[in-house]
């Protein structure tokens, strides 16, 4: 469970968050949308400690993981020391390492070096490493961004799977308005520093975006500044 | 050319535009090419009469002065000895550079109290330091070992502070949300990636431990490579001269080959990646 109340930050006299107010709920999914420089990512550091509030409230569960928008692997570690980097190292801390690459579909990589890793690869190491912590909130900052299209679909499907049988709060920074409303629960849309509307998703998954969500859709975007004309769709 | 060209444009495979793999026989034949070269100049030069008469041996004559100093002179006991101080001086030296180029480059506290200081020390000539070392610690193993220390703790301070200012602040701010810090976070992430500034350090550092023992052994020795080296400049034996120089350079090959080792070693991670 996470609550945010009142949190400010600014950089050099310019307000990114202002006044921002956020609950998420054990086991919600949460997407946030918001334009490029809206401040997604500082909310993100603050919610996992990387840099504190200027004023303002954030309570967090203790177990609480991230997953970058890049892989940020240790190049000088192996694959699977990579996942579990920072547990107590034990003899079983290698299988759950094992284990969790499985779940990720790199299995076989385990022993292999960061470097040799492709892009999407690398990203799956990156959710294996914050998932095998059994997380009671996991962040997602724009964590398939740079990924082609065809990896990313494989991965939101993967990420869908893992969230639903982990069930930890999750909050997932996209701007993939498509990717929010396939995975979340919830999408909010962070606007002038404030979370500006609530888009409630309740349709049953698995979900196919191009069913039924057309309305939600083009809410969204539109929420967001972008328009989009009927006759062109 | 075939007559597809004519309507495609002219094609061919693309240029490779990283080197090839070398196979490791060309590569030893290119790496003992240049010393070939210089012996057989040297040779040349020392049988010719460019330069005074009896001040170069050939190879064949520094071999015969190996051998020479091999049976009456203890050769391999005095280098023995002279390595040992150039080891545990460059042991005391790399490693006091190394725990101070931590404190410097992690912390900026640590940067702010060391630095100006370690900058200034090594202005310092450690030759100027010899004739008070003998004052301090008299004429024993001790100043000659600090000699190596004091010549050889800047490479390695100034490589690892800048090395792990240089570590990738993205990795390092994962690793502490992941729950890495303090100790462990420098010893699993940070030293590991600071790891080949760092070996450049260390290999500058021996260079320097070989030039500060040339200088520490002067130092009233009864032996050591420099006893030698002092003993045939005494006699006037400029064979002798000559040879000594040359084993001081062999010891450099030793500690570079050593590096090179270590590097291959450390550095398993970046094979096949590492733009050369
Ligand atoms: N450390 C910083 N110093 C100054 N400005 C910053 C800093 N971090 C972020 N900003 C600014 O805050 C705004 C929001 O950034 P960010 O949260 O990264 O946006 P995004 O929503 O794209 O993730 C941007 O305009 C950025 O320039
Ligand atoms: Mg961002």
């Amino acid at each position: 469970m996470v609550i945010v109340r009142g949190v400010r930050q600014s950089f050099d006299d310019r307000v990114v968050l202002g006044d921002l107010d956020l609950t998420i709920h054990q086991g919600e999914f949460v997407a946030l949308v918001g334009a490029s420089g809206s401040g997604k990512t500082t909310l993100m550091r603050l919610l996992s400690g990387l840099q504190a509030p200027d004023a303002g409230e954030i309570l967090v569960p203790e177990k609480r993981t991230t997953v970058f928008q890049e892989p940020r692997l240790v190049q000088s570690s192996r694959v699977w020391q990579n996942v579990v980097i920072g547990l107590q190292k034990s003899p079983a801390t290698k299988d759950l390492a094992l284990k969790a690459l499985d779940e990720v579909g790199l299995g076989e990589q385990a022993h292999a070096w960061p470097a040799t890793l492709s892009g999407g690869e690398a990203q799956r190491v990156a959710i294996a490493r914050a998932l095998v912590r059994r997380p009671q909130l996991l962040l997602l900052d724009e964590p398939l961004g740079a990924l082609d299209a065809l990896t990313r679909l494989n991965m939101q499907a993967l990420l869908s799977t893992l969230c639903a049988k982990y069930q930890p709060a999750t909050l997932l920074v996209t701007h993939d308005v498509d990717e929010a409303l396939l995975l979340a629960d919830r999408v909010l849309v962070l606007i002038n520093g404030i979370i500006a509307h609530e888009v409630i998703v309740d349709s049953p998954r698995p979900r196919n975006v191009s069913k039924g969500l057309d309305t939600q859709r083009l809410n969204i975007l539109s929420l967001l500044g972008v328009t989009t004309t009927k006759t062109s769709e | 050319m075939s007559e597809d060209n004519v309507e495609t444009g002219v094609l061919s495979a693309p240029k490779l535009l990283s080197q090839r793999p070398r196979k490791a026989s060309w590569s030893f034949l290119t790496r003992i090419l240049l010393p070939i070269i210089l012996l057989i100049g040297w040779t040349s030069l020392a049988k010719s009469t460019l330069i005074p008469p009896l001040t170069l041996p050939t190879p064949l004559q520094v071999g015969s002065e190996l051998k020479g100093m091999y049976l009456h002179q203890h050769l391999m006991s005095n280098i023995g000895v002279s390595m040992l101080r150039a080891i545990v001086g460059l042991a005391l030296g790399a490693g006091i550079g190394f725990l101070l180029g931590l404190l410097s480059g992690l912390s900026k506290i640590g940067e702010e109290f060391l630095d100006a200081t370690l900058q200034m020390l090594r202005a310092v000539p450690f030759i100027a330091l010899t004739p008070l070392f003998i004052l301090w610690f008299g004429v024993g193993e001790t100043p000659k070992i600090l000699i190596v220390a004091f010549a050889t703790y800047f490479p390695m301070y100034i490589a690892t502070a800048s090395a792990v200012r240089n570590v990738d602040r993205k990795v390092v701010e994962a690793a502490k949300t992941f729950g890495l810090h303090g100790p462990r976070l420098v010893k699993e992430v940070i030293v590991p990636l600071a790891t080949p500034q760092i070996l450049t350090g260390l290999s500058l550092s021996m260079v320097f431990s070989v030039l500060a023992l040339v200088a520490g052994e002067q130092i009233s020795s009864q032996n050591g490579l420099g006893f030698l080296f002092a003993q045939s400049q005494a006699y006037g034996r400029n064979f002798e001269v000559f040879t000594c120089i040359l084993l001081y350079a062999c010891m450099g090959l030793v500690a570079a080959t050593f590096v090179n080792i270590l590097q291959r070693f450390a550095l398993r991670w970046r094979k096949g990646v590492a733009v050369r």
